[in-house]
């Protein structure tokens, strides 16, 4: 059974009385441990795509499983429960909560899942311990550099041992040299613990990460292959 | 699953953040609530203060009065013509079922004298039964009995005030005072009192056998005459009854005709306590809605920088939303950001009402009670705003789209 299985899914937006056709009859299978890419302008349906694979957005149309379920029927509360134990998510601007410790971020899904506090904290420092933080626990994010931030998101999407990372331009933010420290983090955890990433970016290095890029053009799938390294 | 220690936690660290505006907020409710408590301290106090004057006057208590005398169509005011007389007493306590005791009592401002000291004050000529017709108890001594009233001894009781003024610190009992150039012996001193409804030193009284009063101090016009008789009814529920018997009895011992005004009037005092302490009662829940308005305005403050908080705090919202924050997880963070707010407010607002009450009593004069139930009741009410004005804001952060909010700058 493979991890994600998206069926013929459409996204239409309605803006006025224009229908914009975010999306149009996508088909992508991913099995677990992959490391996929995803690529294209803006405009391209890349975002809209991320959106419902991260069970932020529902399809139009079509059919979206995960593990087996069927995502799209499910409510908004079901989602948020998918989100928290399925997937970790990664962002271009970290989304951590300011004036909250590193280790009070990487917490924060499991508040959300009735783990005990004592458990919390161990979790959460041993995820911290993961990204090589160990020793900033108290620190707060504008005292943490870009780059550390962003292994404080990181290890937020790994402290529920979600199977799946979605992060959207993860090093949109970040200089070279740290982009290739998260870079690698990602490679890391994808070959050590078997975690499927699924990585947006229109960088082409960043690209040369991953093991396999889809394409995305005017909502539908361009091309989808392996990476081809430079 | 709905974490509350930590959406507690959460909620706390939100209001520590903004400081001094959660401190702005809660000012409503801080005000609201201590008008509350003071409020209620007054009313409490000043119903307590009536129910004990009540209690003081004697409580049951009926006054039977003589009615008003018309010379030459003036007409003089009730008590202005004696018709009442001990004999009248004597048949109300032997006729009227609802009647426990009567005392009936012929008095006057006098002059008492005891060695060098004078002092003036109110004798009252009375029959035992008074003392208990009053609920009042002697401190010293023993109160006149019924042989005296026979023999119109010439003993009496003094009042507190009487005391103090005459004898300072001599002990009282078996010392011979002069009323009106009469011998009394002093046989006991009445507890003290304290103030009338309205205002005369309860104290301020010497009580003699009504006998001794109608033949050696004031006189009478007819054999027996007394100025004023005092009822206590068998209870509460028997006043009006006592009331109706009473004169039913009087009207025909007078020979009252059918068409004929009564010559006397009966008095019910507790009633008269009772619209007084009615009027404290509408005094109370006057200030209580000023108070109510401003818990309310403090709520809709609540609300106001709850909305701007959501709104400050929407990419936060989206941040929770996304790593698996459920509807009532959101609602609930809001919600008790909102209720602590509001039961700090009231908190804080109980102690202002607290110390404001003592204020009050202590430079005012204002007798006030913080009862329990006062504090308990302000506290639950801030309690209900936060949750009522809460609730707008915290449904608001709770819909929030997730994609939407995570994007917003």
């Amino acid at each position: 059974m493979p991890l994600i299985e998206i069926n013929d899914i459409s996204k239409i937006y309605r803006l006025g009385d224009i229908d914009v056709n975010a999306l149009n009859s996508v088909s992508i299978t991913i099995d677990k441990g992959e490391f996929v890419a995803i690529m294209g302008q803006s405009g391209s349906g890349k975002s809209t795509f991320m959106n419902i694979l991260g069970c932020l957005d529902k399809p139009t149309s079509g059919r979206y499983s995960l593990e087996g379920v069927d995502v799209a029927g499910l409510t908004r509360d079901e989602l948020a429960a998918i989100r928290n134990k399925k997937i970790g998510f990664v962002f271009q601007g970290f989304n951590l909560l300011s004036r909250t410790s590193a280790i009070e971020n990487v917490e924060l899904p499991m508040l959300y899942n009735g783990l005990p506090a004592r458990d919390r904290k161990e979790r959460a420092a041993t995820a911290l311990d993961k990204v090589s933080l160990s020793g900033r626990e108290n620190h707060h994010p504008n005292q943490l550099s870009g780059g550390q931030q962003q292994r404080v998101a990181i290890a937020r999407a790994l402290v529920n041992e979600a199977p799946i990372i979605l992060a959207d331009e993860p090093t949109g933010n970040l200089d070279t040299k740290t982009s290739a420290e998260i870079m690698e983090l990602f490679v890391k955890l994808n070959e050590e613990s078997n975690i499927t990433v699924i990585l947006v970016t229109h960088e082409h290095d960043i690209a040369a990460y991953s093991k396999r890029v889809i394409r995305f053009l005017d909502g539908r799938v361009l091309s989808d292959g392996p990476t081809i390294k430079l | 699953m709905i974490n509350i220690p930590s959406t507690i936690k959460i909620s706390l660290r939100a209001l520590r953040v903004n400081k001094m505006r959660s401190a702005l907020t809660m000012l409503g409710i801080i005000i609201g609530v201590g008008a509350v408590i003071t409020m209620l301290a007054v009313g409490t106090g000043a119903r307590q203060r009536i129910s004990e004057q009540i209690a003081s006057m004697g409580s049951n208590l009926l006054i039977v009065l003589p009615g008003a005398s018309t010379t030459g169509g003036a007409r003089m005011g009730a008590g202005s013509q004696m018709t009442l007389s001990t004999s009248d007493a004597e048949a109300i306590q032997r006729e009227c079922p609802a009647v426990l005791y009567v005392a009936p009592v012929l008095g006057g401002v006098a002059q008492v004298v005891y060695g060098n000291q004078n002092w003036s004050t109110s004798v009252t000529g009375t029959t035992p039964a008074m003392l208990v017709v009053r609920d009042w108890a002697l401190s010293e001594g023993r109160p006149f009995a019924e042989e005296d009233v026979r023999s119109a001894s010439k003993v009496c009781l003094l009042g507190q005030t009487v005391v103090d003024n005459l004898f300072g610190n001599i002990y009282p009992i078996g010392q011979v005072i002069r009323i009106i150039k009469v011998p009394f012996t002093v046989i006991g001193v009445l507890d003290g009192k304290g103030q009338s409804p309205n205002g005369q030193d309860q104290d301020d009284t010497i009580y003699i056998p009504v006998t001794t009063a109608q033949k050696k101090i004031f006189g009478t016009t007819f054999p027996g005459m007394v100025r004023v008789i005092m009822v206590k009814a068998k209870g509460a529920e028997e006043l009006s009854q006592a009331q109706k018997q009473i004169t039913e009895l009087l009207r025909q011992r007078h020979r009252i005709g059918q068409k004929q005004d009564d010559d006397f009037t009966v008095r019910n005092l507790t009633q008269m306590m009772q619209a007084a302490e009615q009027s404290a009662r509408i005094m109370a829940l006057l200030l209580g809605s000023i108070a109510g308005v401003s818990l309310l305005v403090g709520g809709i403050g609540i609300m106001n920088i709850m909305l701007v908080s959501v709104t400050e705090r929407t990419r936060e919202i989206g941040i929770r939303m996304a790593v698996g924050a459920k509807t009532w997880d959101i609602r609930l963070q809001f919600l008790i950001e909102a209720l602590i707010l509001s039961l700090i407010g009231g908190g804080v607002g109980i102690l202002i009402g607290v110390s404001g009450s003592q204020v009050l009593s202590n430079i005012a004069g204002w007798p006030t009670i913080v009862s329990l139930y006062s504090i308990l009741l302000a506290f639950s009410f801030s309690g209900v705003v936060g949750i009522f004005f809460g609730f707008y804001p915290a449904m608001k952060a709770s819909l929030l789209d997730p994609i939407e909010a995570l994007r917003y700058e």
